[in-house]
């Protein structure tokens, strides 16, 4: 009787939350197009092994399952669920300190039936964090309200410097400082806090691991060792340049085919999609990017709450940043660092951390203002 | 905060929304901004810098891998080979590609045995080349452990057995002096070659015929353009442009000839050279003892080598090319041309040996060979006796200058140009020479003895024959040459080289070349002649002459010469040619140890010429004349003793102060009893007819 009247109450509640809502149909087709072509690309980038293809599909079919879940769950219960997921994360954190594995650096947790990175899931949980954290508060933020936010963002960075892996801690840091842009922080504050970052980078370099150091020298003189630390930047803008107007043709990339470009099924898929593709090939990527990118941005504007608003447009901005880093990195702009082309390039976490955080977006645009 | 109770009053939603805009609005434009930059970076890498990176591309993947062509063979004058190429195995290893190099190569040693020297050599060319390249770790395998490798192959992830040609020399020791062999390329070798050209090649000429002719043997690398990974492992053949093979070299050498020769020295040491008197090409080359070529090719271990080294008769020592030997009596028919074509002799010019010669005003005595002297000789009787006192006036009358003048258009002296790398030069003695030598003046006694070809004279063998087969070819001499011809391909015919004519008028008055040439047949025909034995029975005249003398590289020799008896101290030597009317080969021989010329050398010969010309037992002419001209010059020197040395000593002057360097120069040391370097007879006349020669051997000296 109670049971059954229990599990009456559970579904009532369930179909309430999980009200069929609207999809944004032209966000949805841009993740599906780019989900399409990341299959195509690993197929020819991983030396056509059905293998990866499958598993990478694998990883996406999990990562739309949990998008179309998400997108189900009201921004008011993501913002309620917000304290407790990011003491997840922290927790995970330390739980890789402790139990992690992973080559040179620890990041990775294996929970037997899967293995992920900790470090991926903060990139989310730390702008919905500080999107809770801001929700209630006036903006734009108070001194204190900063300084809070300010130690919310401390805390994981922290824990992933050590790791260490510093690529991702400046990917959750900026993930954090959009928030507290997008939260209206003041000229004034952001000029100080500029000001201040620039001043401590001599610091930073004091603390800085040896291969760290090596990938600043290599990205300043990239050509000093062409067969060790530079090699992957030379082969890398080598497979691009070649890549021409129109590009070799999928599946004919020497450069990646013969193997000459390192990590080219995952940090360098680009460089290999863009030696296949060309240059028309990258702008029309990078078009289908900046229209995700803009259009995540509109659907925060619309968001219902403050809330919505400050998370969704934390995720544009996170993911923008992911294909800049990387592109920056494919061309020689920035040094070689761990940044994996959002959606495109192979592997399962940061596909399903995308979708996931493109599910909460969905559930933001269907819950939009009126 | 002050505004803590009426927080929510305060936060303005549409305040907020309103702010939010103007910062995404801000973002979105910097987004597109940072979009644009993007995309321009990608337009000036792809669009603007394409060309220069195709490139880089296509340098990445195309990668020109030289082939190295097969290498030309060595034959003789019939197309006999003295050196092919073989398809040999070796052992690769690419060291990138083995997970620990040390480990894998303990584990390979299970499978294939190399020595320490083999790992070590690898290890060097490991430090010294990058880690991707395969490296050649054991050359010539045998079958045995190609088919074990096949076996265990799965367990040595980048080893490999690669088929590859090897250099072979089908005839071991016979030609190792004439061919030489190649040898892997050494950083030595780097300097003189075209890095381009010898891409690919491994072994390069290092001796002989292999080095002279190196260029033409090498051929023309070719090149193959492949497509690589980043391992450099080859995906596929894009292009390819064979190689040209080398071409092939024709020695003038009958294998045959060089056969019979080293058949005929019969195991001694020594050396024997044959030439084509009508183009001074080299028809045998031999140089005894000699060793296995084949031992070089795969690179000869310590070990071996120093044996080599250290073998008695020094087998890497070329005697042919290299090893300086006193002239002796060989020298005389030269210097009787010298004298007629100079005007000191008349053809009918005769003296009286009295067994002892004396510079007029001096008191140092020179010797006959024969006590008592040789009686009236002319010229002809004067070879065929090889009677010193002749020469020795002979030499006064023309003095060292002109002497030197006239021998050196025969050659002596200087590097006859045979194409052999590390000849000798030999030395024909002046007044310059031993200025420059030994800041020293030339004394008139120097003229004596230098006139039967002693003293301060050494003559390679090569330089014998040479000048041997002038007097042969009537006067015109050839630089002599082992390479007869060379063969691009077995498609197009050989491509004989010309022969070079050095001199052709060495003699100008033909009678005068014509009176030497009876003398040197008188040597083997006549009763008097002192190589008389040898020519019995021949089918064929012969001209020739004998010469004993010491070897003048006794510094080398390990044994002192003390404790060797008399006859093993001597080089004997002979140099010839026949048939006398219408020579086709002209040869040089010494046997070193060999006791005196007509009893070692001249019997060489014999054989070698019969191996040229066909043995034949109807040596009737030369018998009968033999006996005619026994009867003629009525030599009745039978019971001719032994000079004792001893005896003679007082006689005996050591000459001018300048003699001294009798240790040197043992032909004008005196026959002392204790001194040690004793001289050595340098002829053995054949007395009566077919005498048992050890018997009768007296010793020819000056005193």
């Amino acid at each position: 009787m109670t049971l059954e009247s229990r599990l009456r109450w559970w579904l009532q509640r369930a179909l309430q939350t999980f009200a069929p809502t609207a999809v944004d149909l032209p966000l949805l087709l841009a993740l599906l197009a780019l989900s399409g072509l990341s299959l195509a690309v690993v197929w020819s980038a991983g030396g056509q092994d059905p293998d990866m293809v499958w598993k990478q599909a694998a990883r996406f079919g999990l990562g739309f399952v949990l998008l179309a879940v998400c997108m189900r769950i009201p921004p008011g219960t993501w913002r309620r669920w917000t304290p407790w997921f990011y003491a997840l994360c922290l927790l995970l954190l330390l739980a890789v300190l402790l139990l992690g594995e992973g080559k040179g650096a620890q990041r990775w947790l294996n929970l037997g039936f899967l293995r992920f990175q900790p470090s991926e899931l903060c990139k989310l949980g730390l702008p919905m964090m500080l999107a809770w954290h801001f929700h209630e508060r006036v903006l734009p933020p108070s001194p204190s309200a900063l300084f809070t936010a300010l130690v919310l963002i401390a805390l994981p960075a922290a824990l992933i410097v050590v790791q260490p892996d510093l690529g991702t801690a400046v990917l959750v840091v900026g993930s954090g400082l959009f928030v507290i842009f997008l939260a209206g922080l003041s000229w004034w504050w952001i000029a100080g806090i500029g000001a201040l970052a620039g001043a401590s980078l001599p610091v930073l370099w004091q603390f800085m691991h040896d291969y760290q150091k090596q990938r600043v020298y290599q990205f300043l003189a990239p050509d000093s060792d062409p067969l060790g630390s530079g090699w992957q930047t030379i082969q890398s803008k080598i497979a691009v340049g070649s890549g021409g107007w129109s590009g070799k043709g999928w599946t004919h990339g020497t450069q990646s085919q013969l193997e000459f470009l390192p990590e080219r099924h995952t940090d360098f898929v680009l460089a290999v999609y863009s030696e296949e593709f060309g240059w028309i090939g990258v702008a029309l990527l990078m078009l289908v990017y900046a229209f995700v990118v803009g259009r995540a941005l509109w659907i925060a504007a619309n968001a219902r709450d403050g809330y919505s608003r400050l998370l969704g447009g934390a995720i544009a901005m996170t993911f923008f940043v992911y294909v800049f880093v990387n592109s920056a990195m494919i061309t020689g702009l920035m040094p070689v660092k761990g940044v994996p082309l959002p959606l495109i390039s192979y592997g399962g976490t940061s596909a399903v951390s995308l979708l996931v955080a493109f599910g909460i977006l969905m559930s933001i645009h269907a819950h939009r203002r009126a | 905060m002050a505004g803590l109770r009426k927080r929510t009053p305060i936060k303005d939603q549409q305040a907020e929304s309103a702010l939010f805009l103007r910062r995404a609005l801000l973002s979105l434009a910097l987004i597109l901004l940072v979009f644009g930059v993007l995309l321009g970076r990608f337009f000036e890498l792809m669009v603007l810098r394409h060309d220069e990176y195709a490139a880089r591309s296509e340098r990445n993947r195309v990668k020109l891998q030289p082939l190295p062509p097969a290498r030309g063979l060595i034959l003789d004058r019939h197309g006999e080979i003295l050196a092919d190429n073989r398809l040999a195995y070796r052992l690769e290893v690419v060291p990138e590609r083995t997970a620990d190099l040390a480990a894998t190569l303990d584990e390979l040693a299970q499978v294939i045995a190399f020595d320490a020297d083999e790992r070590s050599r690898f290890l060097e060319l490991v430090a010294a080349r990058r880690r991707f390249q395969s490296l050649p770790l054991k050359l010539r395998l045998s079958e045995a452990e190609v088919a074990r490798f096949a076996l265990e192959r799965y367990r040595f992830p980048g080893v490999d057995v690669v088929p590859y040609l090897t250099r072979h020399y089908p005839q071991g020791e016979l030609f190792a002096h004439v061919v030489g062999y190649v040898g892997r390329i050494d950083p030595a070798d780097l300097g003189g070659l075209d890095a381009r050209r010898y891409a690919g090649t491994t072994h390069v000429g290092k001796t002989g015929i292999e080095r002279t002719y190196e260029d033409a043997l090498h051929g023309e690398v070719g090149y193959e353009k492949v497509e690589t990974n980043a391992e450099g492992r080859v995906l596929r053949v894009l292009e390819r442009t064979p190689p040209r093979a080398g071409e092939a070299v024709y020695l003038a050498i009958d294998a045959g000839l060089q056969r019979a020769t080293a058949a005929a020295m019969a195991g001694q040491t020594g050396a024997a050279v044959a030439i084509d008197p009508a183009s001074g090409e080299i028809l045998a080359f031999v140089s005894l003892p000699s060793y296995d070529a084949n031992l070089f090719v795969s690179g000869i271990s310590r070990r071996d080598y120093q044996a080599l080294l250290e073998a008695p008769g020094r087998p890497l020592f070329n005697r042919a090319l290299q090893g300086g030997y006193e002239p002796g009596s060989t020298l005389k028919p030269f210097m009787a041309l010298a004298g007629l074509e100079l005007g000191v002799r008349s053809v009918d010019y005769t003296i009286v040996s009295t067994g002892e010669f004396r510079i007029p005003g001096q008191d140092i005595g020179f010797r006959d060979w024969r006590r008592g002297g040789h009686g009236r000789v002319d010229l002809v009787e004067s070879l065929a006796q090889s009677v010193n006192s002749y020469y020795y006036q002979l030499a006064l009358d023309l003095g060292i200058d002109r002497m030197h003048g006239y021998l050196s258009r025969f050659g002596f002296g200087a590097p006859t140009g045979v194409d052999l790398a590390g000849e000798a030069a030999g030395i024909l003695p002046s007044r310059e020479w031993k200025r420059a030598r030994f800041n020293q003046p030339w004394y008139p006694g120097e003229t004596v003895i230098a006139g039967i070809g002693q003293g301060y004279n050494v003559a390679t063998l090569l330089q014998l024959a040479s000048a041997t087969a002038a007097i042969a070819a009537g006067g015109r001499r050839f630089r002599p040459r082992l390479a007869h011809a060379l063969r691009a391909s077995f498609d197009v015919p050989p491509r004989p080289l010309p022969p070079e004519l050095l001199d052709p008028r060495l003699v100008r008055d033909p009678a005068h070349l014509a009176l030497v040439q009876r003398g040197l047949v008188a040597v083997m025909h006549s009763p008097t002649g002192t190589a008389r034995a040898v020519a019995a029975g021949a089918a064929y005249r012969i001209a020739g002459k004998t010469g004993t003398a010491q070897r003048v590289s006794r510094r080398r020799d390990t044994d002192a010469p003390q404790t060797l008896r008399e006859g093993q101290r001597n080089q004997a030597l002979f140099i010839g040619y026949a048939p006398a009317e219408a020579p086709t080969i002209a040869i040089a021989v010494v046997v070193e140890q060999g006791g005196s010329g007509s009893q070692a050398a001249a019997p060489v010969a014999r054989r070698i010429l019969d191996a040229w010309l066909g043995a034949g037992e109807s040596g009737e002419g030369s018998a009968d004349e033999g006996g005619r001209q026994e009867d003629r010059s009525g030599t009745g020197d039978r019971g001719l003793g032994r000079i004792d040395s001893a005896l003679r000593q007082p006689e005996t002057i050591e000459g001018p102060g300048e003699m001294s360097g009798a240790a040197e120069h043992p032909a004008n040391a005196p026959q002392p009893p204790v001194p040690s370097p004793a001289p050595a007879p340098t002829e053995l006349p054949a007395p009566g007819p077919a005498p048992p020669m050890q018997t009768q051997a007296p010793r020819e000296r000056m005193p």
